[in-house]
């Protein structure tokens, strides 16, 4: 396992640097939109990520909530947290993108909308834990991550129809996408998620170390306790 | 043990009783929402025209910030000696205590919505160009998501640091598909248009919300 | 030093609990018997709330466990329980009896008869229409113990319950415990005021830093333990 983090390093950035050039280098310059468009291959890998993680960090919520294992309380966290980073990060690329092509940095766009909607979610879910002390804390998290994931389906149905009712300007969708500027996304999303993978077990290997030493110190506290001033 | 709807009753009507003593959630509520009101006032001076077209938005947000002096109190009365401690060493069921509350809660912000709609008219010179009654039923279906997910999350903000701050920082995110659909039914029926898609998206959010939340509450109330 | 007696209604097993890096229990472990009535002595901080508080159901114990009258958890047996807090556990805004009558409920017990016996039982009137915001902190302590009665539980759980009692109501209090004691029901009183136990109480419990270290008839041991048991307030 230890052997495997450093291996799985190096494999990751090897990816990233093989989709920067896919992103970069082979995709083919998109014809309205010119070089821009390439943040695509950033803005969209993201987003999946981030709904990746979100969904991991709802189905380890409820199985902490069925069986109340302390791993799958650790993987929520991890994964909101993680989550929210590249959420934060579509929310960045989209106006970026948007700026040029759209000649606005924000539209109140169905999937701009939604994912400011669940970002804001994810963030309060960050809040409740980081406010709420001591043992009851993955419980309350668990609890809220549920209701969030809940939520989601309301967001996207009900911006999806407040857009329909007022056309705005909507990402060109439909329409065949080239196959190279396919595979450079499929890999970028690849790349990314790899990192994301390698994020999220750092910082579960750390927050475990952490808990670790908490329990060490209570343990200390249990055998000692004159030593309850640590 | 009686019946846990007979415990729920009791539960509200000790509730109302309180309330009715110390008129804390209900004066605050309605002085604050009058307080919006008045400063939406000074920020926007709208034609009747116009005012068909921000007042759903504008009523919505009163009574959400309204909603959330009600939902503290609420709970913040169990805490004050402890008492939710009392109950929860009894055998009365953790469900009929939050459906006590959010019944509740869903009076009291009736209640504020009956008194303040008049004022939101006469300021605002509202005319409703569709019918009221479905005006009314967007009101009691909002209200409900709010109370139940908002009271959800005040007993969930008991058990954290500054819980006062934290309600509205749980409650508006995931509230935000409700108030959309609040604000757009009643702006459509204002203008004469349907309103059904929202009335329905309404009635699913409370129903799954209020699902959730009491297959949730055991937990969270038993919580320490 | 534990007198050989048939089944104990409550059995610890080594109990941990901890909040966070502080640790309230460090592994209590002890057998009461039925009908008897424990005082739990000792410093503050020594664990003995925790104790009690678990015991009530309302702390999950980080490890070990207990079982209370035959069973591990405590709701099957909550309605045999009563538990008197610290604080009072009633509504400032009702009257003492408005308030028995609403947690009379929760038992399911609808006869306002229950309610005015247990308020006359602790020396309260029952038609006293204040509420109880505006007791005396000893009236107030009274009503509470009246709520603790009100199921007519077979283990009573209490915490500090003469704390800002005058002396003459504590004693009072204590011949009403004992009367009920009397009558087979455990009794675990929390308090600082060992003093007023004596004569009454079964047995003493001494706990330290989250331990039971002695358990004695004599108080006069425990003096030697800890400093001053006897003192008034916390």
């Amino acid at each position: 396992m230890k052997k495997a983090f450093p291996i799985l390093g190096v494999l990751t950035a090897i990816l990233l640097v093989y989709a920067l050039y896919q992103a970069l280098v082979v995709a083919p310059t998109e014809q309205t939109m010119g070089a821009v468009q390439r943040i695509f291959y950033y803005h969209v890998p993201s987003a999946w990520t981030a709904f990746l993680l979100f969904f991991i960090n709802f189905g380890s919520s409820v199985y902490y909530l069925i069986k109340r294992c302390a791993t799958a309380d650790i993987v929520a966290l991890v994964c909101a947290e993680v989550g929210v980073v590249f959420c934060t990060v579509v929310l960045i690329t989209g106006p970026i993108w948007a700026r040029p092509v759209w000649g606005i940095w924000w539209t109140w766009d169905m999937r701009l909308t939604s994912t400011l909607v669940l970002w804001l979610i994810y963030v309060s879910y960050l809040f409740l834990r980081r406010f709420s002390s001591g043992g009851q804390t993955p419980l309350l998290a668990a609890a809220l991550a549920v209701l969030g994931a809940l939520c989601v389906p309301f967001v996207y149905f009900s911006i999806w129809f407040f857009r329909t009712q007022h056309p705005q300007p909507v990402m060109g969708g439909g329409g065949s996408i080239d196959p190279r500027m396919m595979h450079a996304l499929l890999i970028n999303w690849l790349a990314f998620s790899c990192f994301a993978f390698l994020v999220c077990w750092s910082r579960y290997r750390l927050e475990k170390l952490s808990r670790e030493v908490d329990e060490a110190h209570a343990m200390q506290s249990l055998l000692d306790p004159g030593g309850r001033a640590l | 043990m009686s019946a846990p709807s007979g415990i729920t009753r009791v539960t509200l009507l000790k509730d109302l009783r309180l309330e009715w003593r110390s008129k804390d959630a209900v004066n605050s509520m309605l002085f604050f929402s009058l307080l919006v009101v008045v400063v939406f006032s000074f920020s926007f001076d709208p034609s009747a025209e116009e005012s068909r077209q921000i007042a759903g938005g504008l009523i919505w947000v009163a009574f959400l910030f309204a909603a959330v002096v009600a939902l503290n109190q609420t709970w913040a009365r169990e805490i004050r000696n402890q008492v939710l401690d009392a109950y929860r060493v009894s055998p009365a069921p953790a469900n009929s205590l939050f459906t006590a509350k959010v019944v509740g809660n869903f009076i009291f912000v009736s209640v504020l919505e009956a008194l303040m709609t008049p004022l939101f008219v006469v300021f605002y010179r509202l005319r409703s160009l569709g019918p009221v009654w479905q005006l009314a039923l967007v009101a009691a279906l909002g209200t409900w998501a709010l109370v139940v997910n908002g009271t959800f999350f005040a007993a969930m903000s008991l058990r954290t640091r500054s819980r006062e701050i934290m309600l509205p920082l749980l409650l508006f995110p995931i509230s935000i598909p409700a108030l959309l659909a609040m604000v757009q039914a009643t702006t459509a029926i204002l203008n004469g248009e349907g309103a059904r898609f929202w009335m329905a998206l309404l009635a699913s959010y409370d129903l799954v919300f209020t699902t959730v939340c009491l297959l949730l509450f055991e937990t969270v109330l038993n919580a320490e | 030093m534990i007198e050989n007696t048939p089944v104990p209604v409550i059995t610890v097993t080594n109990l941990i609990k901890q909040f966070g890096r502080f640790a309230a229990l460090r592994g209590v472990s002890a057998e009461f018997s039925g009908g008897k009535l424990y005082a739990i002595l000792g410093d503050n901080g020594a664990g003995k709330t925790t104790l009690l508080r678990t015991l009530a159901g309302l702390n999950q114990p980080s490890s070990g466990e207990f079982s209370i009258l035959g069973s591990r958890k405590f709701h099957d047996i909550c309605e045999q329980v009563g538990y008197m807090a610290h604080p009072s556990l009633l509504y400032d805004e009702m009257s003492g009896m408005e308030n028995l009558e609403y947690f009379g409920r929760l038992y399911g017990i609808t006869s306002s008869a229950r309610c005015a016996e247990v308020i006359w039982a602790v020396g309260l009137d029952p038609e006293l229409v204040r509420p109880v915001g505006q007791y005396s902190q000893g009236m107030r302590q009274r009503m509470s113990l009246a709520r603790a009665l009100l199921n007519d539980p077979k283990i009573l759980l209490l915490d500090e319950p003469f704390s800002n009692v005058d002396l003459h109501s504590a004693g009072e209090m204590v011949r009403l415990l004992a009367g009920i004691r009397d009558r087979g029901t455990t009794i675990f009183i929390v308090t600082h005021q060992a003093a007023l136990l004596e004569g009454a109480a079964d047995e003493f419990v001494w706990m330290e830093a989250g331990k039971i270290v002695e358990r004695t008839l004599d108080l006069k041991r425990l003096e030697n333990i800890g400093e001053s048991t006897g003192e008034s307030k916390r």
